[in-house]
């Protein structure tokens, strides 16, 4: 079974790939089945699943499924939809499809990957006793592909019920796992630390951030490692090590930002205040949104102030005011904005949608403070969720209102089909009942006949097979018979012995041809059978297209009204649903750039101050440095930290 | 095979760390509300959508006269598949150019339904041209012509396209 490299899992989703590893190539018998996949694989899970839902339902309607061209895929579909149900975010649907496999007669190897399905879809629907309560319902052999899968699973559910010891053992099998490189490392670590092992996790933590692996998701994770190694290695003092391994986060990675601020605070706390200004001044040139290089901006100053480079720290103060009021004004205008509706106006724009950056570019837009700080914003999960949501509701509306615009389509095509075919139906229904009968006759003489030859194989009737001359010749014989009656003359004698010979000549010829005649009969009959098969083909192709003319228009007023109905319907909870996702997601942007305007503040207040100290610091050392060698400037030595910033303080 | 839900724990981590302590209780029940709902009018719109569509194959493409026809590509196949042009008794049905999601789609095992309408019963013919690029980055060009026969039933023409080094004919046709 083909499947796709982890790095392409981490883009493009689990379902899609498992999807297509189900089937693919020369192995595909459903169409429609490879058109869901079609759609999966682009992450257009409305369609896919729609489509994929057609297929299992009709599927399931059938007397014997079994001769349907999805029963090769039957398992795989039943898999995928729960899959494409969880991309879709529909928690509710998910799990039902798979339910029905894991109660089915099936395969023990098919019954515990449903198995494993089930419990993943249970533990992504934040319901890990279920979770746990599927997986136990795997026994005997375990796919090979999906058994480190089952392992690592049971490990996080186990640690989702507060179960950490138990997670721990499992994880520690799990640790030579080559499709879970740099996972199960890391969370064996966290799963040490939950259990209270501290030491242990510090050292699992700091194995976790060394492993090798070139793999998107996985330097993702070690970079993740790193970061909380670091971070607790400063907490327990011990910044030597902590700085090893923060140094350790890549500098373009997710963390890097973090890990570069971090650094610097346990430099600065082994009083390295030289080596600190390293990750501080790479941190003070980057994306100014971004609350670590926010807080940089005011330590990197600090770090010179502690080396006594007080003209320098002035003027990095005094440009981390400036950035600081910058970004005030730039908070106040996105709040602005939100408030005046335009930010879920920028969400929707259709050409950043074609674009899998498009939140990256909406920064770029001109003239769209709304967007400005969406980058940050999306860092929380509340606003990814709604967001996502406020999307999907979109793509709904989208839908419904060009469905709406269809009715009217078909209205107008049924009106004119029943224009065109009313008028012509008549005459053709005349014609046709005429032929019908026509049909009808010949079908049943043709009935007839054949019940007369079947007949005559059991008991022969050499007359029946008699021409219609020789017919004619035994009437009028029998007519002759007749005539002379009883008469003993002579006369009538001679007669009624011709009669009689002619007769004995005839009924030998019916006699002795009666199998050459009984053999040319059925051939007859067999040519009369193609002929009116034909002709019942001809018949049943009129009724279709009969049929089909009035299928074309008629009947559909019901079914049409009622779908618009429901479409209506639909839209109005769709519009309702969006207006108050927006309101939410309006609510949550505008509440987390308060948070970010607060902090903001406070540093421009502490850069104000600092900024005034700093010159008055550097002129004091200036005074204190002229040729008439007078000290009269004194540098607090004691201070380790600007006023008020506390290291992290930066962090989200 | 690592998947979602490894990255599930990663996000759920990420989360810990960066959720902040101010927000509201009442914030977080109403986004669990509203999200509840969003996966209830998935599910009605997801119902209309396919009722929707059984009306519209029924009126626009009755079974009788019912032809769909699907692009696939052979699989392991290297070939960049740039556009397909498909014509059905000389007419002009289908010109499709691919973006890069849709050819990726197609190398991982999707299909394409590039292609419904409506023929009568009968004999028909099928032409298809396909244009492309090499590993190499050379042009890719062929074109082939088949025969198919549409019964009562609906009528389904899966086309398997592949490149010169799979060993496979460029354009296949299969019967559904």
């Amino acid at each position: 079974m083909p499947r796709r490299a982890p790095s392409r899992l981490l883009a493009f989703g689990l379902a899609a790939v498992l999807a297509a590893g189900s089937a693919s190539g020369s192995d595909l018998h459903d169409l429609y089945f490879g058109e869901a996949l079609f759609h999966a694989d682009q992450g257009h899970y409305f369609d896919a699943l729609q489509r994929l839902d057609t297929e299992l339902g009709q599927y399931h309607g059938l007397d014997e499924p079994q001769y349907d061209s999805l029963h090769y895929h039957i398992g795989a579909a039943e898999f995928d939809v729960g899959d494409f149900e969880l991309n879709y975010r529909m928690h509710h649907r998910a799990g039902r499809a798979i339910r029905a496999v894991l109660e089915g007669n099936v395969d023990p190897a098919v019954r515990n990957e449903a198995a494993f399905r089930l419990a993943r879809i249970h533990f992504q629907k934040d319901q890990p006793e279920d979770a746990l309560h599927a997986l136990e319902r795997i026994e005997g052999e375990v796919p090979d592909a999906i058994a480190d899968e089952v392992e690592f699973l049971r490990a996080n559910v186990y640690m989702a019920l507060g179960r950490p010891a138990d997670a721990v053992e499992v994880l520690a099998d799990l640790q030579r796992s080559e499709s879970l490189t740099g996972f199960a490392e890391y969370n064996l670590g966290i799963a040490l630390l939950q259990d209270g092992r501290t030491p242990d996790a510090i050292e699992q933590l700091d194995r976790a951030g060394r492993v090798a692996s070139g793999e998107r998701g996985a330097e993702a994770i070690r970079d993740k490692a790193n970061l909380i190694l670091g971070t607790m290695l400063f907490e327990a003092a011990d910044y030597q090590r902590a700085y090893e391994s923060l140094d350790r986060v890549r500098l373009e990675g997710p963390f890097s930002n973090q890990a570069l601020l971090r650094a610097g605070w346990a430099e600065v706390s082994a009083g390295n205040f030289e080596r600190a200004l390293v990750p501080w001044n790479i941190l003070a040139k980057r994306e100014v949104t971004d609350s670590a290089v926010q807080e940089a901006l005011l330590a990197a100053p600090f770090a010179y102030g502690k080396l006594e480079i007080h003209g320098r720290a002035a003027l990095m103060y005094g440009h981390a005011l400036e950035a600081y009021t910058s970004e005030l004004d730039r908070v106040d205008a996105s709040i602005d904005s939100i408030r005046k509706g335009k930010f879920l106006k920028a969400l929707l724009r259709e050409e950043l949608k074609q674009d899998r950056d498009w939140v990256i570019r909406l920064r770029t837009l001109p003239e769209t403070p709304e967007t400005y700080y969406l980058m940050a914003l999306m860092a929380s999960h509340d606003f990814q969720t709604a967001l996502s949501n406020y999307l999907d509701l979109e793509d709904l509306r989208t839908r419904l209102v060009s469905w709406q615009t269809n009715f009217d389509a078909f209205e107008d095509m049924i009106e004119l089909r029943k224009q065109n075919y009313d008028p012509l139906l008549p005459e053709v229904d005349a014609d046709f009942r005429e032929l019908d009968s026509q049909i009808r006759l010949r079908m049943e003489q043709r009935e007839h006949l054949d019940k007369r030859l079947q007949g005559m194989l059991t008991a022969p009737r050499p007359d029946y097979l008699a021409t219609a001359d020789e017919r004619i010749v035994s009437e009028r014989l029998d007519e002759i018979e007749r005539h002379l009656g009883n008469s003993t003359t002579p006369e009538t004698q001679a007669l009624q012995e011709r009669v009689a010979h002619v007769r004995g000549a005839l009924t030998w010829r019916l006699r002795t041809q009666y199998h050459e005649r009984l053999t040319e009969a059925h051939t007859h009959l067999n040519e009369l059978s193609v002929v009116i098969a034909a002709m019942t083909e001809r018949y049943q192709s009129l009724v279709r297209t009969r049929q089909a003319a009035t299928h074309s228009y008629v009947g559909y007023d019901v079914p049409i009204n009622q779908l618009r109905r429901r479409v209506g319907e639909a839209l109005q909870k769709v519009n309702l649903l969006m207006a108050r996702q927006g309101h939410m997601l309006e609510t949550v942007a505008i509440n987390e750039l308060k948070v970010r305007r607060e902090r903001l503040d406070g540093y421009q207040t502490q850069a104000r101050f600092a900024v005034a100290d700093s010159y008055d610091r550097a002129a004091r050392l200036q005074a204190d440095m002229r040729p008439d060698g007078a000290q009269t400037g004194e540098v607090q030595p004691d201070e380790t930290q600007p006023a008020g910033v506390q290291p992290g303080e930066g962090q989200q | 095979m690592p998947g979602i839900f490894r990255t599930v724990a990663l996000a759920v981590f990420v989360l810990a760390s960066s959720l902040p302590a101010r927000a509201v209780d009442n914030d977080r029940e109403q986004m669990k509300g509203l999200d509840e709902q969003v996966q209830e009018v998935k599910s009605d719109v997801l119902g209309i959508s396919a009722e929707l569509s059984r009306l519209e194959e029924k009126l626009l493409y009755p079974s009788n006269t019912q032809v769909a026809v699907f692009i696939a590509l052979a699989e392991g196949d290297a070939m960049r598949l740039d556009a397909v042009q498909v014509q059905i008794d000389g007419q002009l049905v289908a010109h499709y150019i691919y973006s890069f999601k849709e050819l990726d789609a197609l190398k991982h095992g999707g299909v394409q339904r590039i292609y419904a309408g409506n023929v009568t019963t009968g004999e028909h013919k099928i032409d298809v041209s396909v244009t492309g690029k090499l590993q190499g980055g050379a042009d890719y060009n062929q074109a082939g012509s088949f025969a198919f026969q549409k019964g009562v039933e609906p009528k389904l023409v899966g086309l398997t396209l592949a490149g010169p080094d799979s060993g496979r004919p460029a354009i296949e046709i299969g019967d559904w």
